[in-house]
This record gives structure tokens, sequence and C-alpha cells, in this order.
């Protein structure tokens, strides 16, 4: 476990590291100037470069990254320029709606992919060629118009489910829940078909080994052979393309995060870059980073747990 | 959204088969062959040039309002319908088009020119820039790559080109990657070599020989990074983060906001996104194919379709059976623990049901120990599965019957051979170590076996594991238990498969050669537990090959050649006196028999494969003895009475008294 976690930071802290590095080094090619902006077309010169000094504007740029990664550290990730909130206020109290809904939509991928995966490999024939199918079209197929779709008919032909908004579980579970359904479905449905193919792939790769066909010689019943060992002998491969499939979920939620209107760390990020509010877009690049950072070392962990000869 | 690459590269470099014609037009015909990815060509084609004629092909003005018409669905004067402004859908969608192009342009004009020559470069070369490339692809895949363009469309407001160039830059490490696993491959070929020892300079090597074989596994990878641009650049438009012209993206937006009153503008920019990324998705695959095939040799040609029969309809009789006048099946012995009377096996090959066992018979008794010798390919192992009724798939037993413990086997459902197997019949695997589920440990697995057969408690199981594992000797059983089949040798597996054999108790164990791959030593050991096995009563069947082996465990012993069983006997006559020139054959060629300094006496030729089995005896090409009556009609096995032993030779008696072996 140390090993993992030791391979982890080694791998995670140059990744989180270069990724400020390289939105602050973009964001300081920002046309214009903060000061300005904050303070509007009206503000004489003097009080701009009052602010700009006030923000540290004036420093060089590795003295200023310094500035900002000592403050990051700390907690600190500074202001939005627009509503001069506390960058990170506004990411602990959004932070809860992404993963609301990442969970949601890794959960739906999960269970729909394997359960796919796993007939189409009993099956095989049509079926087979129907999870095909539908990897290439799901990958073919916008996640934001997917979602609207579901909206039109789910939403607003069939009111089964609010059109967007987001309330939180601690308000209501049972809103909680409706709110979530349809963006869940916009991000989990297309996500479904890299698990689905992984699993069917991963379970043929194992009935073919010697120990299925001693299991069977050993009378135990074919549900156990496919549910206790060959799925646990297919999981870890599956575990990695979760891993992978987590990441662009964390890029879906910025689109359907917008389409359903919620509360949300992607929404905030589309925002905050149509208002050019760079202490936001900052922050929330660094939220996603470390979140993704940290769903890799969950997955690590995962895989090792399966694999016994990682963990052994 | 992340940075896609290609899940299934093709294959890296051309060590599969020898290197065809380069020739671009070869490999463009070769994909035009292809339908889908020909179609898919074609409509990218159609799709292209009507956006780049949009002003002169468009009915409208793309940004013409008309408010009276606003939001009608298609009309003859608008045939896609009209938008929230009535401005003509058809005439903004192929305007739009040109957005969505210039953004894959731009994405794949930063994409190529980097990705490539550095993929090359760190395949090529190695060293501190491999590193640089193989780490930078790390990072980049480990971050939303969405994130960083809103950093990117932050500081350069509505510049969509801006944000497709950062996409290009993005996907760069990735595209490397893949090229530098194709230069890799490249570069341990021949000509390569030949060419860097010749002195030819790097760069000439480069542009000369890797270049062209890289180039399919580039267009692979670009066809699929454009399907993805195309994603992120509508998405852009969806978000308004682009252009403020009409764009598909802004088109789904616009769409989006009307969704109440006029659902029908979600169908034309959604099916243009749909079908031109489905498009380059198909094409990239008919790249990859095409480019596999060009590496690959040739392959077989696909077995027909036609597998198994129609319903209803009668069985086709099976290449190379023996009809029911050519042989003698006797009934089966009813004091026999095992009767096997004229089993035979189909299994499909090519497309064929074809017997790969005819006419098999033997006879086990109670705590007796029956050895099947022959070479490989001969049917032991078909012969042994059929006993549990696990043939592969496309197998099934065409006739005989397999009496055991009064039930017959080889008709017998699923639910009665569940019933059977690891309790009645237990099975020995031929590999130790992979016949272990290797996610658990070996005790999990004992204790597994043993609470199906018996329904004990969990406890009670890790108990009766424990006792097994002392019964197969394993020293230490607790730490054996705990331990995960890697962790095990071979021989110490062996006793964990033994054991779990065992777990049901059962009347007969089908050892499949159950100490070839272990060492001489360790197999000793395990020909130990099996001969105490006998003691107590149970029935072995072993396979084998090894005349060691057979004489000093076995009983009886059944030889099989090419699928049948040529001679049947006990054990000490069989060596001593073998009626069957195969055994005789056999014998000699036993490497225990070996004299100093002489050559090994071995059987010329190679055993045939079921679809070459000659008409009359199967062993007719490799039998010094063979006479033309060997090869009239098939030879039945004959029972010679007087000496408990059957064999399936013409002149079976000329062998018995004269020296069997020198």
């Amino acid at each position: 476990m140390h090993r993992i976690l030791f391979r982890w930071l080694v791998g995670a802290v140059p990744v989180v590291f270069g990724v400020t590095v390289l939105t602050f080094v973009l964001t300081s090619l920002v046309p214009g100037d903060p000061g300005r902006t904050i303070l509007g077309a009206n503000a004489s010169p003097a009080q701009v470069k009052v602010l700009d000094a006030q923000l540290g504007l004036d420093h060089p740029l590795p003295v200023r990254y310094w500035d900002w990664l000592t403050a990051a550290l700390h907690g600190n990730l500074g202001d939005s320029i627009t509503s001069g909130v506390p960058v990170s206020d506004q990411l602990t109290s959004r932070l809860g709606t992404t993963l609301s809904l990442i969970g949601g939509a890794i959960l739906v991928a999960a269970v729909a992919g394997v359960a796919l995966g796993v007939l189409s490999a009993l099956k095989g024939g049509w079926l087979g060629r129907a999870v095909d199918g539908i990897a290439l079209v799901g990958l073919a197929v916008p996640n934001f118009w997917f979602g609207l779709v579901l909206m039109t008919a789910f939403a607003v032909r069939l009111p089964l489910f609010p059109v967007s908004g987001y309330v939180p579980f601690t308000d209501s579970p049972v809103q909680w829940f409706e709110s979530l359904v349809l963006p869940v479905l916009t991000l989990g449905v297309p996500a479904t078909a890299p698990v689905a193919k992984q699993t069917r792939d991963g379970v043929l790769t194992q009935l073919d080994r010697e120990y299925v066909r001693v299991l069977r010689a050993r009378g135990v019943p074919e549900r156990s052979v496919i549910f206790r060992h060959v799925l646990r002998n297919a999981a870890a491969p599956i575990v990695t393309v979760l891993g992978v499939v987590v990441v662009t979920l964390f890029g879906g939620t910025v689109l359907a995060e917008t389409l359903f209107v919620m509360p949300g760390l992607g929404g905030l990020a589309v925002t905050a870059a149509q208002t050019q509010d760079i202490p936001t877009v900052q922050g929330v690049a660094l939220v996603f980073t470390v979140t993704v950072m940290l769903i890799n070392l969950l997955i690590e962990v995962v895989y090792a747990m399966l694999n016994p000869k990682v963990r052994t | 959204m992340n940075t896609p690459t290609a899940q299934h590269t093709a294959p890296a470099g051309g060590r599969k088969g020898p290197r065809r014609s380069t020739a671009p037009h070869g490999f463009t015909a070769r994909l035009l062959r292809k339908k889908a990815a020909a179609a898919s060509a074609g409509y990218l084609l159609l799709v292209v040039l009507v956006t780049l004629l949009a002003s002169p092909l468009a009915p409208y003005d793309p940004d013409e309002q008309d408010l009276t018409a606003a939001l009608q669905g298609p009309s003859g004067a608008h045939w896609l319908g009209t938008g929230e402004l009535g401005r003509d859908v058809l005439s903004r969608l192929m305007h739009g088009g040109q957005i969505t192009l210039l953004g894959v342009l731009i994405t794949l004009a930063v994409y190529l020119p980097l990705g490539v020559p550095a993929g090359m470069i760190a395949g090529y070369k190695g060293g501190w820039f491999d590193r640089l490339v193989l780490k930078s692809a790390d990072l980049i895949s480990a971050v939303p790559v969405i994130i960083v363009l809103l950093v990117v469309l932050s500081v350069f407001t509505n510049n969509e080109s801006a944000a497709m160039a950062a996409n290009g830059l993005l996907g760069a490490p990735l595209l490397a990657r893949v090229v530098r696993s194709a230069t890799l491959g490249v570069k341990e070929e021949l000509y390569v070599r030949a060419a860097v020892a010749g002195g030819i300079r790097d760069r000439v090597i480069i542009r000369r020989h890797v270049l062209p074989r890289v180039t399919g596994v580039v267009l692979v990878q670009a066809s699929v990074f454009g399907a993805y641009a195309v994603l992120l650049e509508t998405g852009l438009g969806f978000l308004g983060l682009g252009t403020t012209k009409a764009s598909w993206g802004s088109m789904i937006a616009e769409a989006s906001k009307n969704i109440g009153t006029d659902p029908w503008l979600l169908v034309p920019s959604g099916f243009m996104i749909i079908s031109f990324i489905l498009a380059l998705g198909l094409l990239s695959d008919g790249l990859r194919d095409t480019l596999a095939e060009r590496y690959a040799p040739p392959a077989d040609k696909p077995p027909s379709r036609r597998m198994g029969r129609p319903r209803g309809a009668a069985p086709e009789p099976l290449r190379t059976e023996v009809p029911d006048t050519a042989r003698v099946i006797e009934d089966p012995d009813p004091d026999a623990l095992l009767s096997v009377r004229g089993l035979t096996v189909s299994l499909t090959i090519e497309g064929t049901p074809t017997a790969v066992i005819r006419d098999v018979s033997f006879d086990l008794r109670s705590g007796e120990v029956l050895g099947i010798v022959g070479e490989t390919g001969c049917g032991k192992t078909i012969t042994a599965t059929s006993l549990l009724g696990m043939l592969p798939a496309g197998g099934r037993i065409a006739s005989g019957t397999i009496l055991f413990e009064g039930t017959d086997l080889a008709r017998a459902d699923a639910a009665t051979m569940r019933r059977i197997r690891g309790r009645r019949i237990g099975w020995i695997s031929q590999d130790p170590i992979s016949s272990l589920d290797p996610s658990f440990t070996a005790g999990a697995q004992v204790a597994e076996v043993v609470r199906l057969h018996t329904g004990c408690s969990r406890k009670q199981a890790r108990e009766r594991t424990l006792e097994l594992f002392a019964k197969v000797r394993l020293p230490d059983p607790g730490r054996v238990a705990g331990s995960y089949p890697h962790q095990l040798s071979g021989g110490m597996a062996q006793r964990v498969g033994i054991a779990a054999a065992l777990a049901g108790d059962p009347a007969l164990v089908i050892a499949d050669e159950p100490t070839t791959a272990l060492d001489v030593t360790v197999q000793a050991e395990i020909l130990d537990l099996l001969r105490e096995l006998q003691a107590a009563g149970t029935a072995v069947v072993l396979i084998t090959h090894d005349w060691g082996v057979l004489a000093d465990l076995c009983d009886r012993a059944v030889v099989m050649y090419a699928g049948e069983v040529v001679e049947e006997a006990e054990v000490t006559d069989l060596v001593t006196t073998p009626t069957h020139p195969y055994t005789a054959g056999l014998l000699g060629s036993d490497p225990h028999h070996a004299l100093p300094g002489q050559p090994l006496p071995a059987v010329e030729g190679a055993v045939p494969p079921p679809t070459q089995w000659p008409v009359g005896c199967h062993f007719q090409n490799r039998c010094p003895r063979v006479t033309d009556a060997c090869k009239e009609k098939p030879v039945v096995i004959s029972r010679l009475v007087e000496l408990e032993r059957s064999t399936r030779c013409i002149r079976p008696l000329e062998l018995i008294g004269g020296p069997a072996h020198d």
C-alpha cells in the first residue's frame, strides 16, 4: 500500500504542478488589464495601478506564480473577479453537485457496461455486434445533443423529471434524485460503451483459461464460474477503463451542467471563461486535476485489491 | 471529454509478415473495397464540398431573418424548416459546416506536424526525448482537456481558432506515443538495420523507411482525433464560447431554447454532427483493418457460416465416421465402474462435423488404474473430457455409451452431469498453476468445492480443506491455504489441484498428464499420491505418454492412435508383448530404453489429423508391416479372448512371441 501511495505521489505531483503552471502561464497572456476590468472604464489610471499592485500584478511571472501557489496550498485561490466571492468558497459549494453527477454517471456506466459486456460475451452473435454498434454510435453522439433529446422526451413531452436545476441531497433526497436522473443518463449512457467492450473482451479471454475448464470439471455451477471467478479475473482492466472514463466525465460535466443549469464546477468554469474570471477558471482547473488524481489513486488501490500479484 | 487515441492500434511494425507493396494506390484500392469505409469517405467528401460551396449552393443567406416564418418545420420553401428568427436551417447548416471544418483543420494542422516527427524521433532515437514524449502523454491523458481549453478561451475570448490549436497541441503527445511504438517496430526490421549499418544518415532513413510505414497508423489516429475535434468544436459552439456565426454547435444551442415549441430543430444539426463523426469513425475502422491486412499474412478463409444444422433435420453424416457394419460393439460390462462402448465424438473442423475419436471402448473396475497412452493428437484428452461431458464448443458425442455407476453419461442431461462432476468423477489437470483461479487463495478454491459437494458450513469447509491438504502431503497446509496460485510451485499447485479433485470424494479420478509440467523429483511424489488414491479404492484414468509412469502405476492400458483404440491389455502384457505395430513402435521410442551411443528409434512420420484419416488402418502410412489388405477397409478391433486383450490389427499374432523391440 505504501508503494502504491509513493508511486501515485511521484506521478500526481508533477501533473498537478504542470497543470497549474500551464494555466498560470496561459492566463498571464490575457490581453488587457485585470485592474481595469474590475474597476471599469471610468477609473483613473492611478486607481488601476494601485489595484494592480494590490493584486500583485506588478511582480514578474515566476514571483506571481509562487505567491499564487503558496496561497493555494493554504486554501486561498483568490477572489472571483466578477463576483468578488473567494474562489475557494465557490468551489466548495459547487463540488457536491459535480461529484453527485459524476458519481451517478460512473455508476450507470459501470453497472450497465458490465451487464451488457457479460451478456454479449455469453450470448455472442447479434448482441455482441449490437454492443459494437452502440459503442461506435456512442462515440459519435455529442452528449449535449443526447441530453437535449432526453430532456425533450422525459422532461418536456413526458414531464417525468425536472427540465433543469439541482436540489441538494440535504434539502430533499427524492428531488435530488429526480434532478439528477437526466444529467446522469446524459453522461452515463455514452460512457457505457467502452466499459461494455472491455468487459466482453475480458470475459471472453477468461472463459478460454484452463481454470475455467477445471472449475466446470469440479461441478462448480456456471453462475458461480461466471460471476465469482471469470468476472473477478476480468475486473482489473475494467477498473482501468473506468478510470479513463472518469476523466472524460469531468470534461462532460462542463456541457451537462450548462445544459441542465446545474450549479456545479463545470458550469462555473464555462461562465468564468465567458466573463474572463481568471482566478475562478484557475481554481476549477486545479480542483478538477486534483480530483482526477485522487480518483486515479482510488483506482490504483482497487486494482491492487483485485490483483493478488500486485498486492502480495 | 478527454483526448482519445484509437484503442486498437494497428500492428506496430511489420514483424508479422513479409512486407508487401507499400504503393499508396494499393492501400487506397484495398481501403475502397471495404464498403462502409468507401461510403464514409464519399460522404465526408460530399459534406466538405457542399460546405465549401455553401455560398453559391445555399438557398438563403444564413443570417437572413424572417420573423413571420420563425420556428417552422420543413416545407417546400425551407426544406429543413426555420430557426427562431426565421433563418433557413439548411443554409445555416451548410455555412455552419465551414466553422466546424475550419476547427478540425486547425487542430490537425497542429496535431500532425508536431506529433508525427516527435513520435518518429522518440522511437528511432530513444533517450531523453523518448522519455519526454512518454511523460507528456501520461500527463495529458490525466487532465480533462476541455478545462484547459476553457482556460485558453477565457484568455482569448471567443477565439475558437486558438482553442482548436490548443487542442491539437494537447493531442500531439498522444499521437507521438502511438507513432513511437510503430517506429520501434520498423526500427527492428532487417532492411532498416541494414540501412543503418550501411551508414545512411538517420534523417534519410526516417524519411524513406520509417515514414511510409507509420503513415497508416497516423491516418487512423488523425481520423479518430478529427472526430474528436468535431465533438469539441460543436461543444464549444453549443456553450457559446466559439464564434457568433452560424455553426452546427450553436444551432443545437438554438434548438435547446426551443425544445418545448419546435423539437424538430434538434434533428438537422444533430444528424449532421452524428453522421459526420460516424463517417470518420467508420473510415478509421476501415483504415485500421486495411492496415492490419497489409502487414499480416492473409488469413485462411473463415469457416463457412453454415454451422449446426436446421432444426428437425437429420444429423449430417460425420466426416470420417465408420459405418456401423464395420465394427463390433459389445454390451457394456455391468460389473465395471466405467464401461465405454463404441464412443464416437465429433468436433466442428472447418465448418464440418468431423469424428475426432471413434469406436472407443474400454472398461475400468473400482480401484483400478487405467492408462491411456499415445502420441499428442491421438484423442486421449478428448476421450477423457467426453467422460465429463465437457467437450469444446461445437463438440458432441455422436454415438456410443459411457456407462458410469449405472448412468449413461453420453446421454445424461446437464443437471445430471453437474451432479457427477467433482462429486463422482474428479479431474486433475495437466497444467497445475493455470488450473487454479489466480484471484483466489488455494484454500478458498478448495473450500469452495468442499462446500459445493458437502453443503457444510464455511468453518467446516476450512477444516476439511486443511485435512485434504494434509492428505496430499502439502507441507504447512495453513500457509498454502493462504497462498495465491502465483506463490505456489508447480508441485504444490498440483497437490492443491488433487486436493480439490478429492473434495467431493469421487469414485473415479481422471488425471490428464498430471506430471508433464513438473520436475522429475516432484513427478515421483505426485505419482505416489495417485498410488495411495488407488490403494484407498479410488479408480483412476491416467492419461500419459510416459511408459515408465504407465508401467509403474496402471493395471490396464489403452493405446490410442489417430482417434482409435489400437490396443487394450494388461500393462505387463502390453509392455512385454505388444500385438499392435504402433504399440511396439511407441515402446521402441521410449527414451527409458535408449542405448547409449545409439540414436533413439522413432516411429517415422506424424499422426494424421482427423480430416486426413485414411480409409483402412489409421496407422498404415507409418507401419513397417503394412500390406495392401490394411488399406482396403476400416480395421475392426478384435478381442483375443484367451489373452484378455484387444487389438486393432489384421495380423496381430505375428508379433506375439517375437521380440517386441530390440
